[in-house]
């Protein structure tokens, strides 16, 4: 087998092979044993409040209908008529108590049940006693406050296990409402023109902090003049699985609760009480570690949870090895006061997002590493140790372990891959 | 103050300086055609009244925020309009109201090319502005600019001012 990652403890070095981000074939084989074995988010659970309400879903390459459906339950169903295929939903999002395809007009209820279809005396009495013919929901739906993943492989393991220890860290971020998080209305569907796990890595990069986003922290030292250095102090975290997080202090605002001189004196006090609030909950330490520290959560394999000036989700897929689609999404605080919702939001888009100041610099790094992997014939490694001198358990935010950690649970999912001669399931 | 009696083709005419100036990277010279209290949005896609409390929005910028946006645009370090990209923008169909009331409303379609790295991308949608006169010259209140795009794909994000 082909090397692809050198994880070289004696040495402190981790190098990943280039190829990983251009190959074909290589997508291929994510596509079958990444994407295909592992939980992947598709939404929230106030994405779809009430009974009949549901959102079309693009996860792991397929066309899914989020849907909470009237018995109560909120199911993942393929967007596909069990008849001759055709997508059924073809609106965005809405509420229905059935979904009719168009093109021979069969209907089905909005839990997937086929309901009726014209012409019926064509059809055998029996027709779908065996339920064959209902439209096909996801097997594996499963929910960790108000996340919902789904996984396409009926034997894996729970969600619960699945995410092991970062379960702590998606506490962290909901934990900041007492009512639970909502996710805003617009979700933001992007693209990068780049291979997908270069977004898994830079969301957990800390390093690229100062240098990418230059013109941003400019902004926070014109902003507050009480900021002489910029601070991006913290740590770096295995959580296993593939999964990671960095925990690390900021100079930017923190809509809970970590007040910043652009805002106004009412939120400072607003700030102070919902900190002592958060400390009557969850006593002194854990309130600091919830108001004043960020964090960055990588969740194998591409949900990125930034718990940062904003709480920002985003997923992502790749079309092709140099091409992703992004979702990003909001979340705040349901029933957040109108002011501290505006802050927040103001926030948000002052970093994050197409229209931010960061999120476009991201993008263009990430599209000129794939622009400049044309040299992958001469040029063949990237260089992932920044680090490892240290010790992983020392690793500091700005190092590279969470990358690593990432790398090291695809280096054993594609290993497994690698045994068979094409990708396969 | 004077108050100038207004045509059509003079906000017509100024509508096309600020495409011009936008073209030509002169983006401080773009913030400037604001007034104190000036704003600049792109709302959701799909949701142009959206709540910018309930819906996240891509741009929601008042006066200082837009300076800000215009000068960071400028800077070395703006890598992804470094060097800067090449745009070409195009305003049509506009229609204006009001032209003798304090609060002039335009509305317009536009396209705006951008090509950088031999990628072009093409925005398409809508600028609605509500224009005043200032000091005798006229002067962006606000302008909000509608999507007509299915989603930012393949763009991918909005690094322009639109
Ligand atoms: S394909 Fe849907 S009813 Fe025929
Ligand atoms: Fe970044």
């Amino acid at each position: 087998m082909e090397e692809l990652i050198r994880d070289n403890r004696e040495k402190n070095e981790f190098l990943v092979h280039r190829s990983v981000f251009t190959d074909k074939e290589m997508l291929a084989r994510e596509r079958a044993e990444i994407f295909n074995k592992c939980w992947l988010f598709i939404g929230h659970e106030t994405e779809v409040p009430e009974k009949g309400d549901y959102k079309r879903k693009k996860v792991g390459g397929r066309n899914l209908l989020l849907v909470h459906s009237q018995d109560g339950e909120i199911r993942a169903l393929y967007n596909t008529c069990p008849h001759r295929g055709a997508l059924v939903a073809r609106e965005n999002e809405g509420n229905s108590r059935v979904f009719r395809c168009f093109y021979h007009a069969w209907s089905f209820k909005n839990d997937g049940q086929l309901n009726g279809m014209p012409g019926k005396d064509g059809f055998p009495d029996d027709f779908n006693c065996d339920g064959e013919k209902d439209m096909k929901a996801v097997n594996r739906l499963e929910s960790y406050r108000g996340f919902i993943f789904v996984n396409f492989d009926d034997q894996a393991i729970s969600l619960d296990d699945y995410l092991g220890d970062a379960k702590e860290y998606i506490d962290l971020a909901a934990d900041q409402s007492e009512t639970g998080l909502e996710v805003l209305g617009g979700v933001q569907e992007y693209s990068v023109r780049a291979n997908w796990k270069l977004l898994a890595e830079n969301s957990v990069d800390l390093y690229h902090g100062m240098p990418t986003h230059k013109t941003y922290f400019d902004i926070k030292q014109a902003q507050d003049p009480g900021l002489k250095r910029v601070k991006l102090e913290g740590r770096g975290k295995d959580l296993g699985n593939g999964h990671a997080v960095m925990e690390y202090v900021a100079p930017w605002g923190r809509p809970v609760a970590q007040w910043t001189p652009i805002w106004s004196e009412d939120l400072k006090q607003d700030m102070e009480k919902m900190k002592e609030k958060l400390v009557e909950r969850f006593g002194e330490e854990r309130a600091d570690r919830i108001a004043n520290y960020n964090r960055n959560i990588i969740i194998f394999p591409n949900l990125v949870i930034n718990d940062i000036m904003a709480i920002t989700a985003r997923t992502f897929y790749p079309s092709s090895p140099g091409y992703m689609e992004v979702s990003g999404y909001s979340l705040a605080p349901i029933g957040e006061d109108e002011e501290h919702r505006m802050a927040r939001n103001n926030n948000f888009l002052e970093f994050l997002g197409p229209g931010g100041f960061a999120t476009p610099d991201d993008n263009e790094a990430l599209e000129l590493c794939q622009e400049a992997y044309n040299n992958n014939e001469e040029v063949q490694w990237n260089d992932i140790s920044k680090g490892m001198v240290r010790g992983e358990e020392n690793a500091m935010a700005t190092d590279e372990l969470q990358m690593r950690s990432f790398w090291r649970q695809y280096k054993v999912r594609i290993e497994e891959s690698m045994k068979k001669e094409v990708a396969q399931p | 103050m004077t108050v100038v009696a207004l045509t059509r083709q003079n906000v017509v005419d100024f509508l096309y300086k600020e495409a011009k100036l936008l073209d030509e990277w002169k983006l401080k010279e773009w913030a400037a055609l604001f007034t104190d209290d000036g704003t600049y949005k792109v709302p959701p896609i799909g949701k142009p009244e959206a709540s910018p409390t309930e819906s996240l929005f891509y741009v929601h910028d008042n006066r200082s925020r837009l300076q800000e946006r215009a000068e960071r645009l400028l800077k070395k370090e703006a890598h992804v309009e470094y060097p800067h990209s090449t745009t070409l923008r195009n305003y049509h169909n506009i229609l204006v109201s009001g032209v003798e009331s304090d609060v002039i409303t335009v509305e317009c379609n536009f396209t705006t090319h951008r090509t950088k790295r031999e990628v072009l991308d093409t925005f398409v949608g809508k600028h609605k502005y509500e224009i005043v006169q200032q000091n005798g010259e006229l002067a962006i209140k606000s302008k909000k600019v509608i999507l007509n795009l299915d989603s930012l794909r393949p763009h991918g994000k909005i690094s322009l001012i639109l």
